[in-house]
């Protein structure tokens, strides 16, 4: 399953663990939510990156003190029209200010790329390899953005009354914290 | 009428491209129908027993002339040459091919209309009370609030794949012709005891299997909080909101399972978190979207000319209808007009495009281009002169939509049924014909009064038979279409469910049970202005199963 970021499909540097296997010495690893929290301290301590995969059924305010601890978390599409995960990264970006790869995975088609990204999402593990081809394309779909939120896109209202129309695309500032 | 600018034409664009990408992709097999299915209904697309149906959205039911002349147009190139006013200010029209279906909608779009949002688990049209911005009992023009809330919601990156649909509804007036309470979400305009307007707000309304009426969360929310107290209530829903069954899947039953009270309280505290942020309304942004509204360079005039009174006196036939389909306007000599879309024996709230059209041209020419939708799947012109009423009605009767029975007994509302949708149990549409065809005596029915009949082939109540003064579900036993009666159900400002008054009938017995129980209230009625709903308040309804089933 291609993963996407930046925009360019690129090679997942994360492996993933499953629950029960040992987890390697080295490298960036993906755990599951049950075995981060059971063993937050240990992995706290850990000097290559952790993720986290997380259920779209599991409150993100978990996770809020292990934060710092972590470079990614995974949030769950099981079906592409489950949208939990989508208010579970606004929360994690624009309440807690987490800055670390927030990655969609599951379903995830063309279709959501745009609605993701505007989320919060900055990285796709993509179902169809010919949608993660595709992407440039998907995230350009729209330039009209009708709702302030973290991604900075400036959003219509903003521009309609603003003296100094700027276009709207531009990503030129936060709109919320 | 509101100004759309180069934004809403543009985002248009961009939606009809994606779609056009969508169905090229379904077309290849790219996408399996499991996959398309979201994404066509998130633009209106259903799959109906015949056909696909494309719902188009008519925000805050306010439709300009060139608009409806572009529906006319789509009903006769790509469709049958009608379409369906439905309950929830948009049309539908049954029988478009799926590979046409983008160039409809980029001829829709040339007019500034889309199907964007009218189906699907996302938050639908969002709709309001027809006269808007006319009648004379509102304290603000509620379109405002509903095109703010329209902006927000549209393609909303975080509540586009909710649990299950998500219908609001807003009002200004101290009528409700909004419904508000069979809502998921109401918005209801008011002024409080401190002189200040703001909204109440209530959330959990709903019909179908486990019909709610709406519970007040927030008694007062200032102006400036409307985005981000919706953004709270969705948020918690779109979260903890059912998807395990897609019958417990609407807020409604979320609600319920809480408690109104602790879901209140959980949205206050996730609102406390974000009201302040970038959701708080600038009073620009709302001076922005008001100024967009623009009204009819209204003349001075004076109420009821002489000219009126002539005709009156002149035309019986004219009289009744001025008496049945004219309402007050909120500017002196200045009426709002309402069309019966449901002559004897059609099925309601169809549309032919040569009517539409004709309404198109009579507005032009009476009502500063404009035209509404409203909930009754009726049409209304909004500012027509009070002078000119004789020749709107003599234009409006040409093309048989000035049948005088506006609000009563045979103006039923009732859902596509058995004839086109594929989730129905039994028929509506032919029900309605039957009971109108019945009363087709019109004095019979102007002595009735005021009567809702609510029609729904299934459980899903799309005709909304819990809350018509009567109320009639087709239900499906041993293959045969059999339907249960409730009465006293209402969906105004005094909204409640009807109650069932006993064993569903056969289909050929409904036009007499329905004329069993009109005769039950005239028996019954204090005196001839006490109205039905009225009348079963003081009564209750066992004196009417009493009739219904005395014989039965």
């Amino acid at each position: 399953m291609p993963l996407v970021r930046s925009g360019k499909i690129v090679e997942d540097r994360f492996l993933r663990v499953a629950d029960g296997e040992p987890v390697p010495e080295r490298g960036p690893v993906i755990v599951s939510a049950e075995r981060f929290l059971a063993d937050a301290d240990e992995f706290a301590q850990r000097e290559d990156a952790v993720g986290v995969i997380w259920p779209n059924s599991r409150n993100v305010s978990e996770l809020e003190p292990h934060l710092a601890n972590l470079a990614l978390i995974a949030l769950v599409f099981p079906v592409y029209k489950d949208g939990r995960a989508y208010s579970q990264a606004r929360v994690l970006r624009e309440r807690f200010g987490f800055r670390g790869e927030l990655r969609a995975t599951g379903q995830v088609l063309r279709d959501q790329f745009l609605f993701l990204m505007r989320a919060g999402f900055d990285a796709f593990e993509v179902a169809k390899p010919a949608d993660a081809t595709a992407f440039e394309e998907a995230a350009r779909r729209y330039s009209v953005f009708f709702q302030p939120t973290g991604d900075g896109r400036v959003t219509v209202a903003r521009v309609r009354t603003s003296r100094d129309a700027r276009p709207v695309s531009v990503r030129s500032e936060r709109v919320s914290a | 009428m509101y100004l759309y600018d180069d934004f809403d034409r543009t985002l248009l664009a961009e939606r009809v491209a994606e779609f056009r990408g969508q169905v090229g992709r379904r077309l290849t097999g790219e996408l399996n129908e499991d996959e398309f299915k979201s994404l066509r209904l998130m633009n209106g697309v259903y799959l109906q027993l015949h056909a696909y149906m494309l719902r188009i959205a008519i925000p805050y039911g306010t439709l300009a002339s060139d608009q409806m002349r572009k529906l006319a147009h789509v009903a006769r190139r790509y469709d049958r040459g009608y379409g369906h006013f439905t309950t929830r200010q948009n049309i539908q029209f049954n029988w478009i091919k799926l590979a046409e279906l983008p160039d409809a909608m980029a001829d829709l779009a040339d007019s500034r209309l889309h199907g964007m949002q009218t189906s699907g688990n996302c938050v639908r049209n969002i709709t309001t009370d027809q006269w808007a911005g006319v009648a004379p009992d509102e304290i603000e023009d509620p379109r405002i609030w509903a095109e703010l809330l329209r902006q927000h919601l549209t393609l909303h990156p975080e509540f586009s794949f909710l649990p299950r649909k998500f219908k609001i509804a807003v009002s200004a007036a101290s009528h409700d012709r909004a419904a508000l309470a069979i809502h998921d979400l109401s918005v209801r305009l008011y002024r409080n005891g401190a002189g200040e307007v703001g909204f109440e707000v209530g959330v959990g309304g709903g019909l179908g299997r486990t019909p709610f009426l709406t519970k007040i969360i927030k008694p007062f929310l200032a102006k400036r909080d409307l985005l981000s107290y919706v953004e709270a209530v969705l948020r918690l829903y779109n979260q903890y909101g059912r998807r395990d069954n897609i019958y417990k899947a609407r807020i409604k039953i979320l609600v319920h399972e809480l408690g109104a009270e602790k879901f209140g309280r959980e949205v206050d505290a996730e609102w406390q978190s974000i009201k302040d942020g970038a959701l708080a309304l600038d009073p620009a942004v709302i001076a922005e979207i008001a100024a967009r509204f623009r009204y009819p360079d209204y003349e001075r005039l004076e109420d009821s000319p002489p000219a009126l009174a002539a005709a009156r006196k002149a035309d019986a036939r004219f009289a009744t209808w001025v008496d049945n389909a004219v309402s007050n306007h909120k500017m002196p000599g200045y009426a709002i007009v309402t069309l019966s879309l449901k002559p004897v024996g059609k099925p309601p709230g169809d549309c032919m495009a040569d009517q539409m059209d004709a309404i198109a041209d009579i507005a032009d020419r009476h009502s500063f281009s404009e035209i509404r939708v409203g909930h009754e799947q009726n049409l209304v012109l909004p500012h027509v002169r009070q002078g000119d009423l004789p020749e709107v009605f003599r234009a409006l009767d040409a093309i048989g939509v000035a049948t005088p029975n506006v609000g009563l007994v045979s103006d039923i509302i009732a859902c596509p049924g058995l004839d086109y949708c594929s989730l129905a149990n039994a028929r509506a549409i032919p029900v309605a014909q039957e009971i109108s065809k019945r009363f087709r005596d019109l004095d019979v029915a102007r002595g009735l009064g005021r009567l809702h009949i609510n029609i729904s082939g299934c459980i899903n109540a799309c005709g909304h038979h819990h809350v018509g003064h009567i109320g009639i579900l087709g239900v499906e036993k041993n293959g045969e279409e059999f339907y249960q009666i409730t009465i006293g159900g209402r969906a105004d400002e005094k909204a409640q469910l009807g109650t069932l008054i006993g064993p569903a009938v056969p289909y050929d017995d409904v036009p007499d049970v329905v004329e069993d129980i009109a005769q039950a209230y005239l028996e019954l009625r204090q005196q001839s202005d006490e109205l039905f709903i009225d009348t079963i308040e003081r009564v209750g309804v066992e004196p009417f199963k009493e009739r219904v089933y005395a014989t039965r």
